[in-house]
């Protein structure tokens, strides 16, 4: 029960964890129609950020918003420099272009920060277990995680659906010409969005670094779940990628904890100890396989354009 | 037609480089080069066949990479259990592709657009954990190849010569297949359906079944360039299948220039030397490699053959 209760936890942790990063990658792909394979690299820069200003300020809370704000800036230079040249562009030059800038900010991270991974210590008040049902404790650092994660769900919700900066949002990615005619700044928006989705993809990475450790690639599995979740969402939907995140953290989580024991019911112990993480790695594969072969344009597709 | 062009002279060039390599190996005692020059030629085999469905049939296929692992295991898992002749190990790595090509396009083909590039990309990861979870062949430490293919005294493999010599004739045997399979009646429906999937299944073309054939042809290609890499490096294991080596090879392919006939070798060339090089300068060669290829898509449209075709335009 203990361990059931706990890992259905983590499970919905990491798909917060996940969605955070979908939303950010999600926006961009809806909107403005960008193929972004260096969002994994903006995770990666808010954990290495955190880390570095957490380890100046001294202040947890502090460093992480200041990580925050860098990578947020970071977002808004890379759009203006580099990426806005690319909309309106084939898929196909989004991918090779942002594929160099993953390479880019590889190399980058190992000249300024080494090629060994740096730790981010958590503050005391964060380690406690905090009982969550009679009997049951839980970490308070990843309690923590689902709280800011789920809040920062619900402002994303409203701030696209209830604001006026969401609502032009919205009606930039169904016709980008009508808007840009209706005397918005379209530029402008986009790289507000740009900048808010690298944001939510440093916090994601920040929150996570406590846990694993932060190091170079460690963007690059994250982010192929990441695409997992939004394909599986339906490209360009929130709710989709809400949805789907928290699905594609349970199966991982899920699977991971309970599926040796399962397999070891079939097959002996030591070929069920190799089989089974990779067999939980592929569920998710299989997941979005069958749901590309069911439904084509994902579970919940955004705008029928 | 003119009979002098630039991209025609340059590509003679290259091509006469690659025939007489093992020449200047061997005259200056350069032995390196050679190896370098054998992975760089199965490379581009691999990066040739992506290109038969990327450029041709417009199918952006982002998990290319898992048939240079299937090809390989093929290879592999043969001389594991004791099954040492090329005249099986080739066979069995081309018929394992062209299977796991044709699951998998059946599959993948009922999607499109970006949705394509995702499943293709979710299939490879899917055959990168399988290979990961083979505990009876090495599992994610992958499985050394002790023996390489024999082919009864026909060819050795080992001598580095002769292997290198082989896989050149492999690379140019499917460079002319692909020139033949474009200029044929296929290739030609295969390229309209790129251009208008629409308008050629109004015409009455059943397109799934062009591409879906098309798909397994390159994907056939590709396990060949997989069995050759599992005896060149002796090991075959899930890292050959990892999505960033997808990557590597569509960038190959947009780098020489997609839907040409010698772009991808032209891009599997100009990419590996020049991470060859610049891994010789600094250590930190990406830092270079990385803003290289963003400058490349958003100035060279068309890749290296593009730009050198802008030359013969004046």
């Amino acid at each position: 029960m203990l361990l059931v209760v706990e890992q259905f936890l983590n499970g919905l942790q990491f798909g917060l964890l996940l969605f955070l990063l979908a939303a950010g990658l999600t926006l961009v792909f809806g909107i403005m129609d960008l193929v972004n394979l260096a969002h994994g690299s903006l995770y990666m820069m808010g954990a290495y950020f955190a880390a570095t200003f957490v380890a100046w300020t001294g202040n947890f809370v502090l460093g992480a918003m200041l990580a925050l704000g860098a990578t947020l800036l970071l977002g808004i230079v890379l759009e203006v420099t580099a990426l806005r040249h690319l909309y309106g562009r084939d898929h196909l030059d989004h991918v090779l272009a942002t594929f160099g800038l993953i390479l880019f900010f590889n190399e980058a991270v190992r000249l300024i920060w080494g090629p060994a991974g740096l730790a981010l210590p958590l503050p005391g008040w964060l380690t406690v277990p905090v009982p969550i049902l009679p009997g049951i404790h839980y970490p308070a650092y990843r309690l923590a995680i689902i709280i800011v994660a789920l809040l920062v769900a619900l402002l994303l919700y409203l701030g696209v659906m209830r604001t006026r900066i969401g609502m032009l949002i919205r009606a930039g990615a169904s016709n980008r010409e009508m808007i840009g005619a209706l005397g918005i700044n379209i530029k402008l928006l986009y790289t507000l969005v740009f900048g808010l989705g690298a944001a939510l993809a440093g916090l994601a990475g920040l929150m996570q670094a406590p846990i694993l450790t932060v190091q170079i690639g460690m963007g690059e599995n994250i982010l192929i779940l990441a695409f997992v979740i939004i394909v599986i969402g339906g490209i360009g939907s929130i709710r989709g990628a809400f949805l789907a995140a928290i699905f594609v953290g349970m199966i991982d989580t899920l699977g991971r904890a309970f599926l040796p024991n399962l397999l070891r019911q079939v097959l002996s112990s030591t070929a069920a100890s190799t089989a089974a993480p990779a067999l939980s790695s592929m569920l998710i594969y299989l997941l979005m396989a069958i749901v590309l072969v069911v439904r084509p344009e994902g579970l919940f597709p955004a705008n029928r354009r | 037609m003119k009979t002098f062009s630039v991209s025609k002279a340059f590509t003679a060039l290259v091509l006469a480089g690659l025939v007489l390599l093992p020449l200047y190996s061997s005259l200056s005692g350069n032995i390196f080069i050679l190896t370098l020059f054998t992975r760089i030629v199965i490379l581009a085999l691999a990066a040739a066949s992506l290109n038969l469905i990327m450029g041709y049939g417009g199918m952006m296929s982002f998990g290319h990479a898992a048939y240079l692992g299937v090809g390989g295991y093929a290879v592999g898992i043969l001389a594991q259990e004791g099954v040492g002749s090329g005249f099986i190990q080739f066979p069995v790595a081309l018929a394992a592709s062209a299977i796991y090509a044709l699951v998998i396009g059946a599959l993948s083909l009922r999607t499109r657009g970006v949705y394509f590039i995702m499943i293709t990309l979710a299939f490879a990861q899917m055959a990168y954990y399988v290979a990961s979870g083979l505990a009876r062949y090495g599992g994610d430490d992958g499985l050394t190849v002790y023996k390489r293919s024999d082919f009864s005294g026909l060819i050795n493999l080992s001598n580095r010569t002769q292997f290198y010599y082989l896989c050149l004739a492999c690379l140019f045997g499917v460079v002319l297949l692909i020139w033949r399979i474009g200029n044929s009646r296929f290739g030609l429906v295969v390229q309209g359906l790129r251009s208008n999937e629409q308008r050629m299944q109004a015409i009455g073309f059943p397109a799934k079944r062009y591409q879906l054939v098309c798909f397994v042809i390159s994907g056939t290609m590709c396990g060949l360039a997989g069995a050759l890499l599992a005896n060149n490096t002796d090991f075959v294991s899930p890292a050959v299948m990892y999505w960033t080596r997808s990557g590597d090879l569509m960038v190959m392919v947009i780098l020489g220039g997609m839907g040409t006939l010698f772009g991808p070798v032209m891009g599997a060339v100009v990419f590996l030397v020049l991470e060859e090089l610049l891994s010789q300068i600094t250590e930190y060669w990406a830092l270079i490699m990385g803003p290289l290829l963003l400058l490349i898509v958003l100035f060279g449209r068309g890749g290296i053959m593009g730009l050198l075709g802008r030359f013969d335009r004046g």
